[in-house]
């Protein structure tokens, strides 16, 4: 294991290339600065003005917007970090970060990679090897017979040898058809028989294959470190379970429930695991865990996680910042007996995504960003500022929400309440979900799993029903105020600065001035009618309901405002943000969007009907019309790929397709007119 | 002693304090509270009445015009105007009990001022439920008197045009005379002429006439399968020509916009036409600029309300007309002129949401001294370009043989030919009587103020009715006494009687604003607001110097 001791030679660290963008890279250059170490950032076309160059003491152009061409060029970030006099490359998590050839470059080059040797990324990175050179540095695995000898007997005793229960599978399977959970030894025989009597009903086929059964499964994972000089620490373990479309959205630390017992072995565990593969830096190793707390060897990340910063809350450690020592040939900076547990951590991740369509990843401008102010125990990692701009081109992730606090039950409270005071305008965020997870019973009770949001599905998106009154009438009265401000506003410049005409006040002779004001709610126009009274205060009817409501805007900054009502005698300070006529409100988590019809000559406007424009950017993949086309509403018009995923775009009215605007092939920028068409009705 | 003579000169300090005027009211006085139920009543009246005016044509012929698409025309102008800004209405009550059995509310016609895109802006609005939008004489007075204030301030005016054209079963009061029907278009020229912005939507018919006010337009927008312009309509022309032509065909969108080109834009439907509107009025290239300093407003320190219970009823009664003015001018400022001096009549300077205006107004009957006094006053306020406000409360010039002899007939005039040449603008409220000469001498309407308003509780006629009555039993007596009769005191009850109540029906604030002899009644609560409103309209035009014609001294 003289690996450790690699031909780079070590040397203290003085400058550092960051072959990364995002928050990640702003997290890096933040423990580098903190170090004294100087900070070199690469950028791609849509990065130019991104946060992490302006973070970085230099920055410099490496290729276009595509991440094949520019975060992913070896040779140009080697080339950069060269020609700037980088010592050492950091290459965040994603992107080059468990790339071997990489590693390996880096080496040949004498430049030091902030991450383990290639061979341990190697190894880690072929399942099959990870799980042998695991078992036999006794960590737990999963057990499995693939075998072609189909004997009841093999297969009895295959059974007996993974341990129950175990899970009986169709080879040629699929859908739960030919599969079996078997308890127990003595439930054997049974399951077998009709598994089989299943699977050659169903697809003609019954070699089964066997494989440990774990129910209720967690995902938690351990996170460790070692040096160039064979120290090894772990850094206790995090619970991922609560996962979407097999990705993480919400991460804590520690595992809830853990005995001392269990923590400790399953800590063990991971440290042989990185030992096993004389594994340098910081990486996690993932287990599968059962509800008797058993756990078993999925994988080994060879890089810093994403959610490390829940590890960091409870440790009170910096582990960019140990990366970089240790990359440098330091010790690590602790033994294992000097690491202690304290107090609770969460990691809720923020993107831009719309849960209540099948988590669609969204793009575009951060009209409005105002996160929760941040302190110790509240931490917002994130690469984005107001303004900026989600790309396509790379993970929607707009930030890394970290609270901190003694218990875990207090840590779920300050977690909600920062989701609270996260104002995001511009695009649909997934944050009023990640509430609704924070704030489910069984998440507060510990109760996780790797199945838990298709077990709770119906209760987690919550933003089915129709919008509700209180927020209606808060748009509504913000709507009025604003343009109220924004008629002052203009008067001042004009020759009558304090114009009565210019005051909003809706004043009308002998009479009240009674507004009618339209807002849409999905599919459903919604007319609300607002009476503007001598007092100054408005009577707000929606439906057969009518509220008194006075109120002011105050801190008023562009379209953002603090509404201060008084509505039918509550009283709230909610804060508004006007965009694109539409209101933004925020008085529950996550805000609510309440938006205005568009009359239908302005129609053609970029803000007008979707379906014939593109929803988002991306890919054209599929045309399946063509000019002269008759078309119903709901009729697939084209396919567009973006974010690794295809959508479908539909008809949203009935007509005849005179033109389709795009070939296939083309990528197309969000808003794009797709096809023109004929509207009948 | 020298020291003595410096500390004589000192200034007492007293920082950026003003004295304010007004004082606050004994509200638990029994005349107070008489004063404030009586007033409290007619308000409630008058809103009540307009209530019902407001509706328009009755429930039927709204559901028929709704039916169609369109908008009724109160909605159109809140859609043509800025979200949220105020409507400075006129004339609600026009055609109030005017034609008999024949209901015409407010006209058949909206007329008001309110801001378009940044832009204030005259809006002329037929109601086309109401009499088909047709124009009777007093539809015709009241867009003819839209358009004089349109002119004399300088406002652009947007027609809503949805009308049958004149009223044929009263052809001889629409067709022939000078302000009759005509004179809208020689109206719509002159301004034009002018630089004031002429535009008209057409959202219904605009039959023979009417089919002139977008013509003469500068600019015109027309409502697809709504809108139609000619000068015959359908009927007529199959009786002149035999020709059998829809109205569409005959003069609908279509044909004007890509054929005639009587209009210039063409619309979908209401919404859009008032969208293309606005769009209009923001290209006008307008900036409105005034030649006086504003100042910010403040509101006045006493609350408007009050003014229900300070307001006699009975005109016999004399209040102080300051008491109105602490509730109307900016911080309850005052900065009264000549107060010793013709005291019936209080003048000064103040500021009305943040505009300088000179005030007169009346604490009973004029004297010759007032008569000087505000001749003298009006002349500071034009030469300083400052709007002059009148608030009326008067019984009249004082009569009887020293007056005649102190000149009150020459002093008198004076005053007349001040308020008469003062070029700045006047408002008038008449707050309370309005009688006689004194009308004259407070800018009456024959004075052309810029706007004239009434309270509800006010009286106009040429003197009040009972010395109407008692002149004319006086001149009966007379008459009797010289052929040898006797006049008995039935006989005088019998003739009195009738006049009286001739002079208490004509004499209402219903009978006037009916005919147009001012621009509205209002709340004597919404004061403030109307004169700060009419005073911003106002200064669309520049304040213009003023030449007096000759006094006589």
């Amino acid at each position: 294991s003289c690996r450790q001791l690699s031909d780079v030679a070590t040397m203290p660290i003085s400058k550092v290339l960051i072959a990364n963008r995002g928050e990640i890279a702003c997290r890096v250059i933040r423990s580098a600065r903190k170090l004294g170490i100087k900070t070199v950032a690469v950028y791609s076309d849509a990065d130019k003005h991104s946060m992490h160059v302006a973070m970085a003491d230099e920055a410099y152009h490496i290729g276009p917007a595509a991440s094949q061409l520019s975060y992913l060029n070896k040779q140009k970030i080697l080339q950069v970090a060269k020609s700037s006099g980088a010592q050492a490359i950091h290459p965040g998590y994603g992107f080059l970060s468990e790339n071997t050839e990489f590693a390996d470059l880096c080496d040949k080059e004498g430049v030091i990679f902030v991450g383990p040797p290639s061979s341990a990324i190697r190894d880690m990175g072929i399942k099959s090897t990870s799980k042998s050179i695991m078992s036999a540095a006794g960590v737990p695995i999963i057990e499995g017979y693939h075998g072609t000898d189909q004997s009841d007997d093999r297969l009895r005793a295959e059974s007996e040898k993974i341990g129950y229960p175990v899970m009986l599978k169709a080879v040629r399977g699929g859908g739960g058809k030919g599969m079996r959970i078997v308890m127990t030894a003595a439930d054997f025989d049974e399951a077998l028989e009709s598994a089989r009597r299943e699977a050659l009903k169903s697809f003609d086929d019954d070699v089964m294959l066997v494989e440990k059964f774990v129910d209720t499964p967690r995902h938690v994972e351990v996170q460790v470190f070692g040096d160039r000089h064979g120290n090894y620490v772990y850094l206790f373990e995090r619970d991922c379970s609560v996962q979407r479309r097999h990705q993480k959205i919400i991460e804590e630390a520690p595992a809830p429930g853990l005995s001392e017992e269990v923590r400790r072995s399953i800590g063990e565990a991971a440290v042989r695991a990185a030992r096993a593969v004389n594994y340098v830096g910081a990486g996690t190793v993932e287990f599968i865990m059962d509800s008797q707390q058993n756990f078993y060897f999925m994988e080994m990340n060879t890089r810093l996680q994403v959610e490390h910063p829940v590890t960091e809350m409870v440790t009170n450690t910096d582990l960019v910042e140990w990366q970089l020592k240790v990359a440098g040939g330091d010790p690590l900076p602790v033994t294992q007996s000097d690491l202690r547990l304290h107090g609770h951590a969460f990691e809720a991740r923020i993107y831009a995504e719309d849960p209540d369509n099948n988590f669609l990843p969204g793009a575009g401008p951060l009209v409005h960003l105002s996160p929760p102010s941040g302190d110790q125990t509240i931490r917002i990692e994130t690469g984005v500022r107001q303004g900026d701009e989600v790309t396509t081109f790379y993970d929607p992730m707009i930030a890394k929400l970290v609270v901190w606090s003694a218990d875990r039950t207090s840590a779920l409270e300050k977690l909600r309440h920062a989701l609270r005071e996260y104002h995001i305008v511009g695009l649909k965020t997934n944050i009023r979900f990640l509430d609704d997870l924070a704030k489910h019973p069984e998440f507060i009770k510990a109760n996780v799993h790797t199945g838990f949001i298709p077990l709770y599905e119906d209760q987690l998106f919550s933003r089915k029903g129709p919008l509700n009154r209180q927020t209606l009438c808060q748009a509504a009265t913000a709507l009025v105020l604003f343009e109220q401000y924004k008629g002052q506003k203009e008067a001042v410049d004009s020759g009558d600065p304090f114009s009565p005409f210019s005051m909003g006040s809706g004043a009308r002779v002998n009479e009240n001035f009674i507004r009618r004001v339209a807002f849409t709610d999905k599919d459903d126009n919604i007319d609300v009618t607002v009476r503007y009274q001598s007092d100054g205060s408005y009577v707000v009817q929606i439906g057969d309901e009518s509220f008194d409501v006075q109120a002011t805007l105050t801190q008023i900054e562009d379209n953002t405002a603090q509404l201060v009502s008084t509505i039918n005698g509550i009283k709230a300070d909610t804060k508004v943000v006007m965009h694109e006529g539409a209101v933004h409100i925020f008085a529950e988590v996550g805000g609510v969007e309440v938006t205005r019809p568009v009359p239908e000559f302005l129609g053609d406007s970029s803000s007008g009907t979707m379906g014939d424009r593109a929803p988002m950017q991306g890919d054209i993949t599929h045309i399946y019309v063509d000019p002269g086309a008759a078309i119903e509403k709901g009729d697939p018009l084209l396919a567009l790929e973006s974010m690794k995923m295809e959508y479908v775009i539909r008809a949203p009215k009935k007509g005849i397709i005179e033109r389709v605007l795009v070939a296939k092939g083309d990528n197309v920028q969000k808003n794009a007119p797709l096809v023109v068409y004929q509207e009948q009705k | 002693s020298l020291r003595r003579n410096v500390a004589g000169t000192y200034r007492s300090y007293y920082g950026e304090r003003i004295a304010t005027i007004g004082t606050p009211p004994d509200k638990n006085s029994d005349q107070y509270k008489e004063n404030y139920v009586r007033m409290k009543e007619l308000v409630a009246e008058l809103k009540s009445n307009v209530a019902t005016v407001t509706q328009g044509g009755g429930e039927k012929s709204i559901q028929r015009h709704v039916s169609q698409g369109k908008m009724l025309v109160r909605d159109r102008i809140n859609n043509l105007l800025d979200p949220g800004s105020p409507f400075l209405e006129l004339s609600q009550l026009a055609g109030y009990d005017l034609y008999g059995e024949e209901e015409v509310p407010a006209g058949g016609i909206i007329t008001g001022i309110g801001r378009v895109s940044g832009v204030d802006c005259m809006i002329v609005a037929n109601d086309a439920t109401v009499k088909a939008g047709t124009y009777y004489p007093i539809t015709i007075k009241k867009h003819l008197r839209a358009q004089d204030i349109a002119r004399e301030n300088n406002l652009t005016c947007v027609y809503l045009v949805d009308s049958g054209g004149a009223n044929l079963p009263r052809q001889d009061e629409v067709f022939p005379d000078r302000d009759n029907f005509g004179r809208i278009f020689y109206n719509q020229a002159i301004m034009s002429s002018m630089g004031i912005p002429q535009i008209a939507v057409v959202m219904g018919s605009c039959t023979a006439g009417g089919a002139y006010v977008p013509a003469m337009a500068d600019q015109s927008i027309i409502v697809k399968e709504q809108g139609t312009i000619f000068l015959a309509g359908p009927p007529l022309v199959r009786a002149a020509t035999g020709e059998v032509v829809s109205p569409e065909e005959l003069g609908g969108a279509d044909l004007h916009c890509r054929t005639s080109g009587v209009t210039d834009h063409f619309a979908e439907d209401d919404s859009h036409a008032l969208y293309l509107a606005r769009r209009t009025v923001a290209n006008l290239n307008r900036k409105k600029t005034t030649n006086i300093p504003i100042q910010e407003p403040r509101d006045p320190v006493y609350s408007v309300d009050e003014l229900y219970g300070i307001v006699q009823s009975d005109f016999s009664k004399v209040y102080d007309i300051r008491e109105v003015i602490a509730r109307v001018v900016d911080g309850s400022v005052f900065d009264e002129f000549k107060t010793l001096y013709g005291d019936t009549l209080i003048t000064g300077f103040a500021h009305i949401h943040g505009y300088p205006v000179g005030i007169l107004g009346n604490n009973g009957v004029l004297y010759s001294s007032c008569a000087l006094k505000a001749a003298h006053f009006i002349q500071l306020c034009c030469k300083r370009k400052i709007p002059l406000i009148f608030l009326q409360n008067i019984t009249g010039f004082m009569v009887g043989r020293d007056a005649e002899a102190g000149g009150i007939a020459k002093n008198g005039a004076k005053m007349v030919n001040a308020v008469a040449c003062a070029n700045v603008p006047k408002i008038t409220v008449i707050v309370g009587g309005s009688f006689g000469a004194g009308n004259y001498g407070m800018c009456g309407r024959a004075y052309g103020p810029r706007f004239l308003y009434m309270w509800p509780n006010a009286r106009i006629s040429v003197m009040g009715g009972k010395q109407a009555a008692l002149v004319l039993a006086q001149v009966q007596k007379a008459q009797k006494q010289r052929m040898g009769q006797e006049f008995t005191a039935e006989e005088e009850e019998a003739l009195m009687k009738p006049i009286l109540e001739k002079y208490e029906q004509e004499g209402s604030p219903y009978y006037s604003s009916a005919r147009l002899w001012d621009d509205g009644v209002i709340d004597p609560a919404d004061t403030r607001t109307i004169l700060a409103l009419s005073l911003s309209a106002a200064l669309n035009a520049p304040v213009q110097n003023t030449d007096f014609g000759v006094f006589r001294m």
